[in-house]
């Protein structure tokens, strides 16, 4: 039973491969379903979003588990081969994958850091794996675990309000170009979330005329109409940048779609008015080149984090205390994970000890039939108490070492000792909420059992 | 007492002028409020000076050189205050000031000229109105010009230092770059041909390419190509900023052709 992620984000893949894996919505159902019915893929849940394609899953064998995803994500898509994925995924396991996920869900692994769409992403991607029963104990405690790290990484950091910072900069910096926005034009190339955001800054800002142009001119019109703005083909933007005052250029192309001599074009077009342009993209998508072009000024996101963090002066980085609180939030969910591996393994000991003291003493009282009621008992309380002073100290030592590195290995030696069954077995019932039917496992047994893990029983949310 | 008023003036508009420096390099606008406030009291003190002169003078001989500097210094300041007032652009002190300071203080550093009283003294009168006028128009115009350099090269080079948060947005300064010109432009073309006039009366020549003259001209003609080039083919922004500073050194040689006219090997 392994956590594992196979995937590729906007750091290792270009976005032709990234748009090629990506799952639709209507599609998700089914290929969870696909998902799941690989060998040795137990629980697994897909996030695709523009900037990423993540599947994680617990797998019985981590290599084979690896194996088995990729050849999920280039199944989908005839065009790829696992092998030509290859170069541009990730694979990582345990602590790693739970970190990763952490990462993700706190907008830490996001191109723009601290914005807020992925988490929502993430708790679509959830919901979508639970109508579909894909995910089991592992996975929906992990996921919902990266939910509340997420929450808490926005509450306790101010890695949100980078996001919003940066195009409050972008604004500030409009400012000292231009001293009123209301008369100024703003072209938004691309729909870019950050994009989106700095545009509607400048338009609470005073600026009234928006022009934007996407890939997608449906795209374009559907944006234009929120902004009260107009459409302009992508292929003419280039032609129409002129009439722009503020240029935001935010897509997910991976050359530079605006060059030195587009922009020179359009300076001397505006007869040397200023022009203001914004790069919101990674990779760049205007020419770095543009910054010797006079009367335009460029910025890109870098240049926008960089005045973020000048106007908070030596403050922490906020991006690394956040970093810090996915490491702590990881070593919380190991010692779930880890306590996981232990409350099934004393419940299987539980149920063999009682299984064989049950035969034990029904095979007694058959031979001695004319034993009294109160005598009857006292053989049962005799073979019961044998039976728990055997046990006990075994059932101690694996409570007391579920947090040490050996853990795992006690577990391993007591199954061994024991002959208890294939830990699976019974971990696929998923819950411990049935052992005080069967009397196999006392309700005092989960008690301690919980005891003996504090931190990881509390801190995990259940909301 | 307009010699008194005079020296305070000068006392004001100096301690005036290392108050709007420091406010430039501190991140507080406290400084600012005092600079102001110094400049203002300057500013009526100089008025006072100039009024007290002018009753004091009983004929109506043109004015000096110093006298002309002296105005100018009081229309820097006058458009300096109404500038901050309606736009509370406080960093605008810090440039103006100075140059007022500076202007003053040549005039007071000049060597007293007797004016000659000609027959032509009505016309020398508007003539050094007008062109004195027309100076303090490029002088505003070559301090926004320097003011947009300063902040263009600042976000070119995205250092965003104290001077870049209390510089005003390059358009503004753009705007009050072609504002300048356009106003002191038509002055200078009027100054010139009062003074072409007086000098055809006193002299018998409209043109006898003294310094004076020849700057004069060759100001006027950098100007109206600036102008020119500002309206046809946009000449604005970082251009600009830099032709009108040049334009500047030119009305300056004139202002020392004037001198030299008056005290050196020309007159």
């Amino acid at each position: 039973m392994h956590i594992v992620v196979v995937g590729l984000s906007h750091k290792t893949a270009p976005v032709e491969i990234r748009e090629k894996l990506a799952v639709p919505e209507s599609r998700m159902g089914e290929a969870l379903t696909r998902l799941c019915s690989y060998q040795g893929v137990r629980e697994g849940i897909l996030l695709s979003t523009c900037n990423r394609v993540e599947v994680y899953a617990v797998v019985d064998e981590i290599e084979a588990g690896y194996g088995r995803i990729q050849d999920f994500l280039a199944d989908a898509h005839l065009s790829l081969s696992s092998e030509q994925l290859t170069p541009h995924m990730y694979w990582h396991q345990g602590d790693r994958a739970i970190s990763h996920l952490f990462r993700v869900a706190s907008s830490l692994d996001s191109m723009i850091v601290g914005e807020s769409q992925i988490l929502g992403q993430i708790k679509e991607a959830f919901e979508v794996a639970l109508t579909h029963k894909t995910t089991g104990i592992i996975l929906n405690k992990v996921v919902k675990k990266a939910i509340s790290v997420a929450k808490r990484v926005r509450t306790e950091t101010k890695i949100a309000e980078m996001a919003v910072s940066v195009s409050y900069a972008a604004v500030e910096l409009a400012k000292k170009i231009f001293s009123d926005l209301s008369e100024k034009t703003v072209l938004l190339v691309g729909a870019g979330e950050m994009a989106k955001l700095a545009a509607r800054h400048f338009i609470a800002s005073g600026v009234r005329h928006v022009r934007v142009t996407t890939r997608n001119p449906q795209n374009a019109v559907e944006l234009a109409n929120r902004f009260g703005g107009i459409a302009v083909a992508f292929e003419e933007f280039r032609e129409d940048m002129a009439s722009a005052d503020i240029v935001l250029v935010s897509t997910g192309a991976a050359h530079y779609l605006v060059s030195e001599d587009d922009v020179q074009r359009s300076v001397k077009q505006r007869m040397n008015r200023p022009m203001f342009l914004i790069d919101i993209s990674v990779p760049r998508n205007i020419d770095p080149a543009v910054r010797h072009v006079d009367n335009a000024f460029l910025f890109d996101i870098d240049d926008l984090k960089a005045r973020v963090e000048q106007n908070r002066g030596g403050r922490l980085q906020e991006a690394e205390k956040a970093e810090r609180m996915v490491v702590d939030e990881v070593v919380i969910v190991r010692q779930w994970l880890q306590s996981l591996e232990v409350t099934p393994t004393i419940m299987a000991l539980r149920m063999r000890v009682d299984d064989i003291k049950r035969a034990e003493v029904e095979k007694t009282l058959g031979r001695l039939a004319n034993l009294s009621a109160p005598e009857r008992e006292l053989v049962e309380a005799m073979a019961s108490s044998i039976v728990n002073k055997l046990i006990h100290n075994t059932m101690v030592t694996l409570k007391a070492e579920v947090n040490s590195s050996e853990g795992a290995a006690f577990v391993e030696a007591a199954r061994r000792f024991f002959s208890l069954s294939d830990p699976a077995v019974s971990n696929a019932n998923g819950s411990t909420s049935s052992a005080p039917e069967t009397g196999h496992a006392s309700q005092e047994d989960i008690r301690n059992i919980e005891e003996a893990t504090p931190r990881a029983g509390s801190k995990m949310p259940d909301h | 007492m307009a010699a008194m008023f005079f020296m305070v003036t000068m006392a004001l508009y100096f301690a005036a002028t290392v108050s709007y420096l420091s406010y430039l390099l501190r991140p507080s606008e406290a400084l600012s409020k005092v600079s102001l406030g110094m400049t203002a009291i300057g500013f009526a003190s100089h008025t006072i000076a100039l009024v007290a002169r002018m009753v004091v003078a009983t004929d109506v001989s043109p004015p000096g050189f110093q006298e002309a500097l002296s105005f100018v210094s009081w229309m820097l300041i006058l458009v300096f205050l109404v500038v901050e007032y309606r736009h509370r652009l406080h960093v605008l002190g810090s440039f103006i000031v100075p140059l007022a300071l500076v202007s003053l203080v040549s005039a007071a550093a000049l060597p007293e000229t007797v004016p000659t009283l000609t027959p032509m003294f009505h016309t020398l009168w508007v003539h050094i109105t007008l062109s004195m006028l027309g100076t303090v128009g490029f002088a505003i115009a070559f301090v926004a010009g320097l003011m947009y350099l300063i902040q263009d090269g600042l976000l070119k080079s995205k250092r965003f230092n104290v001077l870049y948060s209390k510089l005003p947005a390059l358009d503004f300064l753009d705007h009050l770059n072609q504002q300048s010109i356009v106003t002191g432009f038509p002055l200078l073309t009027l100054g010139i041909i009062t003074g072409a006039l007086s000098a055809e009366f006193s002299r018998g020549s409209y043109l006898n390419w003294n310094p004076e003259q020849t700057w004069a001209v060759v100001t006027w003609v950098f100007y109206f190509v600036v102008l020119m080039g500002r309206l046809t083919v946009g000449w604005r922004a970082k251009r600009a900023a830099y032709l009108t500073i040049i334009g500047f050194a030119g009305v300056i040689l004139t202002l020392i052709g004037v001198v030299l006219k008056s005290h050196g090997p020309v007159s």
